[in-house]
Formats: structure tokens, C-alpha cells, sequence
């Protein structure tokens, strides 16, 4: 599957990544070689194995249900470029 | 399924099927969130409830809550669902405000509960299955303020990271009398199960719903899903709304673009949510940071033998047990605690009572009381003891129905936490068996009323007039059907 232009625009868009026209055939390119290198697991047979989500030899680790963490609003917002009563203050995007 | 005639609509071109799905977002009870630490309560000053990985601060990892994953395999036995012993955490991206990692961790491709059935009673006469499709764990969003200010928006991270539930039925659904049964059911079972509150006003239970319009027995038609219904009665008016504006569209000779939509209550319509649309690509992917969620059929077992009686199963013991009319033990059990409000009040004292006696009571004098106060009958200051007590009195012969009604208006509004029978005692309201007592009333009357007494000869009907007078002479407390023969016998009639 080739990666044409538009498709780098709509990616880089969905990605909310701002791109200049005279980089996109550049990206294409890239793109395209990244899922060649992909394209050579197509060979191969994996007929009756189970797709795997994990590599790591264990079980999901679990917490118990206890509040421990908490109370930091101060250090919440701390990074935020606008803040109001510890809310996080943003462009207006109501529907 | 076969097309009911009574559900269709009427359009000017002949008559159409609603056909409806739901998607139910069920917030999980829990202490703390999903994959953090931060407490899960509603509310909080704003950004308290907050920890490092629930602002997605720079790596910080999500670790599974153990009661959530339990939650969820409650709820979908509760469905009478499959619960699936390996499913896994997908990324669902796409950027908004309150979702601060940038995706939402969600279960797309292996949810934990696959399919299942809700038994959905739409009327006293009309039982309906309606098929789970699946349900699934996911993070809710935080909230957005959006009338602080005119240009701004704040945002309140204390629900991002809550654990959810999202529940998806199957398009089984033929009108918004079964969509708001189907709901309300959903909600009874949850709360029953004790793994959603279903505040559906604090948003802890949130339906998007799924309507499109066909011929009946036609092929479906194309479907808009109306976003975050947030009660069950608007989740009847959006789908009457939304019908109606697909088949004015679709009779006018045009198509039904599929689309998202939000309901209006204000204006009573539906109305096209065209920003989110370009959003819908959302490249699921599994989650890295999480292990495949595993779970031991041992572990299900157990979680399945501890599981409460559920609605189903304790409408059909109230009709065994109690010989209940399957329409009073349905009203009882929509409510878990007005039904163990009834069980209580039958079971007070380990005395034997009419079961029946005891529903009339809590399903009408009561529930009326309870209503007009806004409260369910469980909140009521009204103990089951209290409604046992009278409905001791009247079976005993000691009070009549009418005084028994006086009588819950003064545990009502005087003796709040009075003992009617101490109540019946000291003020006299003892129904009068006493013969001697009555007959005096009677002759009373009888002497004081010679015309009447010769027009009731002629006229036997007249005897009600007497009747009531006698009654009124013994402040209503004469027992009626003895008033009744001594009448008859006195009048000759």
C-alpha cells in the first residue's frame, strides 16, 4: 500500500502535527520505505498462530482499590499556560 | 424478529418501523480510578482528584484497579453475557480538552464481556429480549465548563480516568417505550449488581442512541446516533424526534445521512454535530503500556456465586412466595430497596400478614406520600414496622380501612416515629365491635329520624343515608358491616 500525499496531509492532521507543503513528498517517501521494510513480514506463514498483543512473559499486574494519590492541583496546573482556580483554562470549544 | 402492527408510525406515504441500539455508558463504583490512584468520587474541588497519570504527565504508567475489572465481570454476568477470560486494552485517539493523554484507553477489538440478554418488561403484558452485543472497559473524559467565560473553556480533570462501562445492546429495540424500558432495566439491574449508581443526573449512567426508519420488514435503514441522552424520558423524546424528522426527510423523496446528533430538549429535536465528524478516525491500537487482561474461570465462579438475587429472579420468588400479581412484584423490584422495604414490612415480628395487603399499602397510600415529597419510599421517614402495624390493625378487625388512612396521616405529619397500634390506643380510634355500642348509635338515629325511617321502608336504597349517619355518630370508627345488619334488621328492610 503506497502512501500518496493526501494521506501524509490527513495523518499529519489527525496527528494535530503542522506540516509545510514542501515537506510532504519528502514524508511520503519516508512512509512508503517504512512499510516496505513492514511489507517483508507479509512472507511470513503464520497460519494457525494467535496474534500476540504482548511480548513480556507475565500477567498484568493489578491494584488494589485505595485512593492514594490525589491533592495536587497545585502541581496539576503548575505547567499550564492559563490556569483559574486550579482549572485548566482553555480556547473556548463548545459545540 | 416479527413486526408488531401497534409500534409502527403513520407517515403520509404509509407507515414506518423504528429500529433502535444503545450504547449505555455505566460508571463503574469504585474508590479509586481505573488505571491511578486518584479517587473516583463525583465531585471535588476542581483538579483534586487527580493524579500525575490521570494528567498523562510524562512517563507515568497506568496500573489496572482490580475492583474495576470485577465490576465489569459482575455486569456482564448479571446480562446473562459471556464473559471473555482474555481481552485487551486498545488506544482510542483523538484530542479534546478534557482528555489529556491524547486517547482514550478503551477495549476495541477483545472487550472483557461479549454477548448477552436483558429481559425488558415494556408493560404489564409485553415481555421483550433485547441481545448485549458486548461490554466493555474504558476511561471516562474529564469536563469542560463552558459558561465561565465567554471566550474560555475550563476544564476539570477530576472524572478523566473514572472507569467506565460501556454497554452495547444489539439494534433490538422497536419504539421509545421499549428504548426507555431497556434503559430503566439496565439501570435496576446495575444497581442491583451494585457496580453503577445509574445517577443519571451526575452522569454516572449516559446513553447515546442509535435510530434509523424502514418499511416494516424492509431492509435497515441508515442510522444517526444521538450523543449522551442524559434521562430516561429524553431518551423517549429524542427517539420520537428523531424518527420523525428521518421519515419527513426520507417521504420528501431524500436520504438519511449517516451522522452523530444531539438532542435538544428546550426545542424538543435533534440537531447535526458536524464538528466531531472528521474526529470518527480514531486508529485504535493496542495499548503498549498494558498486559493482555487475563482472568481464571475460578475467579469468574466465585465472583458469580457471590452475586446478589437479581430483579428477574426476585419478581418471580414474590410471585411464588407472596402470591403477588406479576404486575405489583414488578413494581417492587424495579427498586432494590422497596423491595426489601416490602420483605422487611412482611417479615416484621415474625408475625404471618397478607403479602398483598402489605403491597397495596407501600404501592399506593405510601408510594403517593413518597412521591409528593420527591423522596422513594425507602427515604420516607416511614419504617416497614410502621406499615406492618397497620396493616395488623385492619386485619384484626381493630381499625377500618378510612381510619387506617386518618392513621398514616398522623404517622405522616404528627408521630413521625409513632407506634400506630400505641397511636390507635390513645386516641381512641378503635373500630367499635362492641354490639351493645353500636345498636345505642343506631336506635339513636332510628328515633331522632322518623320521616326518613318510613321513606326507607319504601325505599330500601335510603338505607345508605342511615348508614353514614350512624357512622358519623361513632366518628367512623363502628365497624361498617355490623352497622350494615343492624339497620336492616332495625328498618325491616
Amino acid at each position: 500500500m503506497a502512501v500518496d500525499h493526501a494521506t501524509v496531509r490527513r495523518i499529519a492532521h489527525l496527528a494535530r502535527i503542522k506540516l509545510e507543503d514542501a515537506e510532504v513528498p519528502h514524508l511520503a517517501s519516508e512512509l512508503n520505505a517504512i512499510l516496505a521494510f513492514i511489507e517483508e513480514l507479509a512472507a511470513v506463514d503464520i497460519e494457525g498462530v494467535e496474534p500476540m498483543t504482548s511480548v513480556t512473559p507475565m500477567r498484568m499486574k493489578e491494584r488494589p482499590d485505595v485512593v492514594t494519590m490525589g491533592n495536587i492541583a497545585d502541581e496539576i496546573v503548575a505547567n499550564a499556560p492559563a490556569t483559574e482556580d486550579h482549572y485548566f483554562v482553555v480556547p473556548k470549544v463548545v459545540e | 424478529m416479527n413486526t408488531n402492527p401497534s409500534k409502527l408510525i403513520k407517515g403520509a406515504t404509509g407507515d414506518w418501523e423504528v429500529v433502535i441500539g444503545m450504547e449505555v455508558h455505566a460508571q463503574i463504583i469504585s474508590k479509586a480510578k481505573l488505571f491511578s490512584g486518584a479517587s473516583a468520587e463525583f465531585g471535588g474541588e476542581p483538579n483534586s482528584h487527580v493524579s500525575l497519570v490521570d494528567a498523562a504527565m510524562p512517563g507515568m504508567l497506568p496500573v489496572i484497579n482490580a475492583e474495576c475489572v470485577a465490576q465489569a465481570v459482575r455486569s456482564g454476568l448479571g446480562l446473562k453475557a459471556r464473559i471473555n477470560l482474555r481481552s485487551h486494552f486498545d488506544r482510542k485517539n483523538y484530542f479534546y480538552p478534557d482528555l489529556p493523554q491524547g486517547y482514550q484507553i478503551s477495549q476495541y477489538k477483545n472487550p472483557i464481556v461479549g454477548e448477552g440478554i436483558v429481559l425488558v418488561d415494556v408493560s404489564p403484558t409485553e415481555r421483550i429480549e433485547v441481545g448485549i452485543e458486548r461490554l466493555h472497559i474504558e476511561q471516562d473524559a474529564g469536563k469542560s465548563l463552558h459558561d465561565q467565560s465567554a471566550t474560555d473553556s475550563f476544564v476539570d480533570l477530576n472524572r478523566a480516568g473514572v472507569g467506565l462501562m460501556e454497554i452495547v445492546s444489539k439494534p433490538d429495540m422497536r419504539s421509545s417505550e421499549e428504548a426507555k424500558a431497556y434503559v430503566a432495566k439496565l439501570r435496576t439491574i446495575l444497581r442491583y449488581l451494585g457496580t453503577c449508581d445509574g445517577n443519571m443526573e451526575q452522569g454516572s449512567l449516559r446513553a447515546d442512541v442509535n435510530v434509523s426508519v424502514r418499511r416494516p420488514g424492509g431492509p435497515l435503514g441508515t442510522r444517526c446516533e444521538i450523543k449522551n441522552v442524559n434521562s430516561i424520558r429524553f431518551i423517549g423524546q429524542a427517539i420520537e424526534a428523531e424518527a420523525r424528522r428521518q421519515i419527513a426527510i426520507l417521504e420528501d423523496g431524500g436520504s438519511i445521512e449517516q451522522e452523530t446528533r444531539l438532542f435538544d430538549p428546550n426545542r424538543g429535536e435533534t440537531r447535526s454535530m458536524r464538528s466531531k465528524e472528521e474526529a470518527h478516525d480514531y486508529r485504535y491500537f493496542p495499548d503498549p503500556d498494558l498486559l493482555p487482561l487475563e482472568l481464571d474461570q475460578a475467579y469468574v465462579d466465585e465472583l458469580a456465586a457471590a452475586l446478589p438475587e437479581l430483579p428477574d429472579a426476585k419478581k418471580a420468588r414474590f410471585i411464588a412466595q407472596y402470591g403477588l400479581p406479576a404486575y405489583d412484584a414488578g413494581v417492587l423490584v424495579a427498586d432494590k430497596e422497596t423491595a426489601d422495604y416490602f420483605e422487611a414490612a412482611i417479615a416484621h415480628e415474625s408475625k404471618s400478614r397478607d403479602p398483598k395487603a402489605v403491597a397495596n399499602w407501600i404501592m399506593g397510600d405510601v408510594a403517593a406520600y413518597a412521591n409528593s415529597v420527591g423522596l422513594s419510599i425507602p427515604q420516607t421517614h416511614l419504617e416497614p414496622a410502621q406499615i406492618a402495624g397497620i396493616v395488623d390493625l385492619i386485619a384484626e378487625g381493630t381499625i377500618s380501612g378510612k381510619i387506617a388512612k386518618d392513621l398514616l396521616l398522623i404517622l405522616i405529619e404528627e408521630e413521625k416515629a409513632g407506634d400506630p397500634r400505641v397511636i390507635v390506643e390513645a386516641r381512641g380510634m378503635k373500630q367499635v365491635t362492641d354490639l351493645g355500642a353500636i345498636e345505642a348509635a343506631v336506635d339513636a338515629i332510628i328515633a331522632a329520624n322518623p320521616d326518613k325511617v318510613a321513606q326507607a321502608r319504601a325505599k330500601p336504597s335510603m338505607l345508605g343515608w342511615f348508614v353514614g349517619q350512624v357512622m358519623k355518630g361513632t366518628g367512623g370508627k363502628a365497624n361498617p358491616q355490623a352497622v350494615n345488619e343492624l339497620l336492616k334488621a332495625k328498618l325491616g328492610i
